[in-house]
């Protein structure tokens, strides 16, 4: 390391000494270097503070006044945690209405270490030497001595191990080195049981009643008004223990439509006077379809915008999904409420590898 | 020596140490270590500070936090959510909001810390693409930084995963949608991730361990390496007067690096702190808790999933088939497992693929102007173009419905474009590239244009351009130029293939497509010619010039 030798800034810039007028590559490669002699580092420029005592001074006090600030900023941390209400609201303008002591306790951290920060910067900046100082860099390469000492402990810890001589151990040692792994590659099979079924599966019995969720009210034909929809529920999911699982897979919708928009014969068979019945849950990755569009009878998944049309049996007309969300068979059991004639008749929800299977 | 009762224990605590363990010399040797200066240096040190911030305040959040999906009603002083059946996961991250003093903030400050932690070393990596930081000696490095920047993602996204609210729940459905898209054994590994159906309960302990625990241990380990070969092959440096390949010019670092770098990070720190005061974060409490049946519309991932978002928003449903019954859904797998592997794999190889186009086997520690690698600057602009564009795609709803716009035309539009405009892109940049490079020949050969006027005895006006000073001039003509190789034949006389010229032929090919389109830098002869028959010359000249002229009396 070495203080820097500065270059003139007069004169032009000099050719390296021994190049031909023409760069060229070198061998073996695209690349062709600079012909031209590096000028050395410009002279260099004192600050303000190096030669004025004065300014040097005023320096110090801006230090001293930004580590001050700190300290302020940690008291006011320190004071709001202990002496401001937790549930006192504050308005603050362009934030809005926030609790003051959340409010304070991040102002009083944040200026305590901001302020450190700007200190030791302006510190550095205006006091501390700004010469630039400069430092060997040395090739990383190994010496040929070392490389060569390198290469023969290694052979000679092979050789002096054996291995080479005794195949009986080499291959034994291969295969338990190459099996020891194994059992924890195996344990994870616990992780989670098969999938069986069960993605192909939901509650949805024949005979069970829709319910209206999050109320779980049984839901009558006359309830369901044309162009109205309902997020339905099959009968007892509040019941069961894995709620949120059978729910992830049973979420329907309930439209109804005027029968004669209804362009699939299969449709309007598997509705009941108009009312239909189609999975909540996203053919594409499994979000749950929730925006009708009341006009044009169109389902709009929220996440990745697949649009359904209902009038067409939930054909995907747009967007990255490729099936058409399945309907569930729906009619009306004695007491006049909405039931399920069947259960569903193809796998509900994302695509999986099997779900052709079935 | 000091010889006060501090210093005596100063002395004799460092003494006791160095004995121990020698320390006294790397300390000699360290402290004294020289650190070069630029901005885009300090890219890094943020995504490094923020790793410390997010260290910290993680270690807070995981006292009261507490990873379960058991089933719990809400009673605290949340009225809206009040009686409300939530997990544990959630109910914990409430009263850390909530019950919690400053418990807000810290939650605040981590997230925030997490988006500027991945933000920071996005942008880490387009510094050291775009000046080839990456080639001898540090492509180890290179490898070693990408992988950090993966793990970033994925510790990012399975902490937002974590307070188990209605938003990130949807994001979890979306990663479960894509696990199960993996061909064959896709419901499989569903299951084994889920411990079951979806969404169960087993899965926030695992994410849990999996984001306080394995993923960090991953990122302080790859990161200790990667900053001990930072210090290993020394800062590279721009080039520039003094600056060379055999030494690096800056600052010691004691004591201006440990004030500057280390009040660098108390800035970074109390940004952070300030942006979590005033900015609110992920508001939990206002979408409720996981519930697989209602969405709301809008629904975004943190930033950085932005991409992957837009690949499935935008891939068309024909991409899903089936071959034998089995179902292969790729209009998921394509954007959800496809890309971010080859983009993975594309970002990994480059420093190798850059090097054998090359063949330049040199250590390399200047960096390069962008400009002076137009193709390489080309490339990194048109992934950078294709990144955004998925990243609109990601948001096409909320384009649609801030600028009122189709969300169907968007939607097409933004097909087509992410397969259109990046190329254009490449194109385009390259060309600003080399026009950037021939200004750099412009300016050594004929100066500054200096802004005055001065009118010739004849009546000529003409504008007087001022020399560059050797130093500036020297910024402009350090770099190497690079020329394609020639294309070798592929025959011998008697029409056999020589062997191994395939190989040759590609990367001569290759070195077409990186060099064919160059500005040569200026040469010592050219800047002489220039100098000789100049009609720019410094005004010094221009005056002797003239009186030369008024003497003899030409006019």
């Amino acid at each position: 390391m070495s203080q820097t030798q500065h270059g003139s800034t007069d004169g032009t810039l000099a050719q390296r000494p021994g190049l031909p007028e023409h760069a060229p590559q070198i061998e073996g490669t695209t690349a062709a270097p600079t012909l031209f002699e590096n000028p050395g580092l410009p002279p260099h420029v004192h600050r303000l503070a190096d030669t004025d005592p004065k300014a040097a001074k005023r320096a110090e006090r801006q230090v001293a006044a930004l580590f001050t600030l700190s300290i302020l900023g940690t008291l006011v941390f320190l004071v709001s945690y202990f002496a401001v209400d937790p549930q006192t609201p504050v308005y603050i303008p362009l934030i809005g209405r926030t609790l003051l002591q959340n409010f304070l306790l991040g102002l009083g951290m944040g200026c305590g270490i901001f302020f450190i920060g700007i200190g030791a910067v302006h510190w550095a900046k205006t006091l501390m030497p700004d010469e630039e100082v400069v430092e060997e860099r040395h090739y990383l390469r190994s010496t040929a001595a070392d490389r060569d000492g390198a290469v023969q402990a290694l052979q000679q810890g092979g050789e002096e191990s054996g291995i080479g001589r005794r195949p009986l151990i080499k291959a034994t040692a291969a295969g338990a080195l190459g099996l020891f792994g194994l059992p924890f590659i195996v344990a994870l099979r616990d992780l989670g049981p098969l999938p069986g079924d069960r993605l192909s599966r939901t509650m949805w019995k024949a005979g069970m009643r829709l319910v209206s969720d999050p109320e779980y009210a049984p839901i009558k034909v006359e309830d369901v008004t044309i162009g109205s929809v309902f997020h339905v529920m099959p009968e007892g999911i509040d019941k069961v223990h894995d709620k949120l699982e059978q729910k992830a897979k049973a979420a329907v919708l309930l439209m109804r439509l005027d029968p004669a928009d209804i362009k699939s014969t299969k449709q309007k068979a598997w509705g009941y006077q108009g009312i239909v019945a189609y999975s909540k849950i996203c053919t594409h990755v499994g979000c749950p379809v929730g925006l009708y569009e009341q006009q044009t009878h169109h389902l709009l998944c929220p996440c990745h915008q697949s649009t359904f049309d209902v009038t067409e049996d939930c054909k995907v007309i747009f967007g990255p999904a490729h099936r058409p969300l399945p309907q569930l068979p729906i009619t009306v059991d004695t007491e006049g409420y909405l039931v399920a004639s069947s259960p569903f008749h193809e796998a509900v929800g994302p695509s999986f590898p099997e779900r052709g299977h079935r | 020596m000091s010889t006060s009762l501090g210093g005596r224990v100063v002395g004799g605590t460092a003494s006791y140490i160095d004995e121990r363990t020698g320390a006294a010399k790397a300390m000699r040797y360290g402290l004294r270590k020289v650190f070069p200066d630029h901005w885009s240096f300090m890219l890094g040190e943020i995504a490094m500070y923020s790793l410390v911030i997010l260290l910290l305040t993680g270690t807070f959040l995981t006292f009261w936090f507490v990873p379960s999906a058991a089933e719990t009603v809400y009673t605290g002083s949340y009225g809206p959510l009040r009686g409300v059946e939530m997990s544990e996961a959630y109910r914990s991250t409430l009263d850390i909001s909530y019950e919690i003093r400053g418990g807000l903030l810290l939650r605040q400050i981590h997230h925030w810390s997490a988006l500027l932690f991945v933000a920071s070393i996005a942008v880490h990596m387009f510094r050291v693409f775009f000046t080839g930081a990456f080639r001898k000696p540090r492509e180890i490095n290179w490898v070693i930084g990408l992988t950090l920047a993966l793990l970033a993602l994925i510790e990012g996204f399975a902490g937002y995963s974590l307070p188990d609210d209605l938003l990130s729940g949807t994001g979890l459905s979306f990663a479960r949608g894509m696990i199960l898209s993996i061909p064959i054994v896709g419901s499989y590994v569903s299951s084994f991730v889920f411990g079951g159906d979806y969404p169960g309960e087993a899965l926030i302990p695992r994410l849990f361990i999996a984001h306080v625990l394995l993923i960090p241990a991953l990122l302080v380990g790859l990161f200790v390496v990667h900053i001990m070969l930072v210090a290993l092959h020394k800062h590279t440096q721009y080039p520039g007067p003094g600056r060379t390949e055999q030494n690096v010019v800056g600052y010691p670092l004691m004591p201006v690096y440990t004030a500057k770098a280390g009040g660098f990070f108390f800035i970074v720190f109390g940004v952070t702190v300030f942006l979590s005061t005033f900015a609110m974060i992920n508001p939990i409490w206002a979408y409720g808790p996981y519930d697989p049946s209602p969405v709301t519309a809008g629904s975004q991932p943190d930033w950085y999933m932005g991409w992957l978002e837009g690949a499935i928003r935008l891939l068309p449903g024909w991409l899903e088939f089936q071959v034998f019954g089995w179902t292969f859904s790729f209009n998921i797998a394509i954007g959800g497992l496809v890309l971010p592997g080859l983009v993975t794999v594309a970002a990994f190889m480059y420093p190798f693929l850059e090097a054998w186009v090359t063949g330049d086997k040199r250590e390399h520690h200047l960096l390069d102007r962008p400009r002076n690698a137009p193709t390489r600057t080309g490339l990194g602009a048109m992934a950078i173009a294709f990144y955004v564009l998925l990243w609109s795609g990601g948001g096409n709803d909320l384009i649609a419905t801030h600028f009122r716009t189709s969300i169907n035309d968007i939607t097409n539009f933004l097909r087509i474009a992410v397969i259109v405009i990046p190329p254009i892109v490449y194109v385009v940049t390259k060309r600003i590239c080399l026009g950037l490079q021939r200004r750099d020949r412009d300016l050594v050969l004929h100066g500054m244009e200096s802004g005055r006027i001065v009118r010739l005895p004849h009546g000529e006006f003409i504008e007087v351009h001022e020399p560059l000073s050797p130093q500036d001039a020297w910024q402009l003509v350090q770099h190497d130029a690079h020329r394609p190789l020639p294309l070798p034949e592929g025959a011998d006389g008697n029409g056999v293939r020589r062997p191994g010229t395939r190989a040759q032929r590609i990367r001569a090919k290759l070195s077409h497509f990186w060099f064919e389109d160059r500005v040569e830098p200026v040469s010592p002869a050219e800047l002489a010619a220039a100098h000789a028959h100049g009609d720019h010359h410094a005004v010094t000249e221009e005056h002797t010039e003239m009186q030369k002229q008024l003497q003899t009396g030409r006019h």
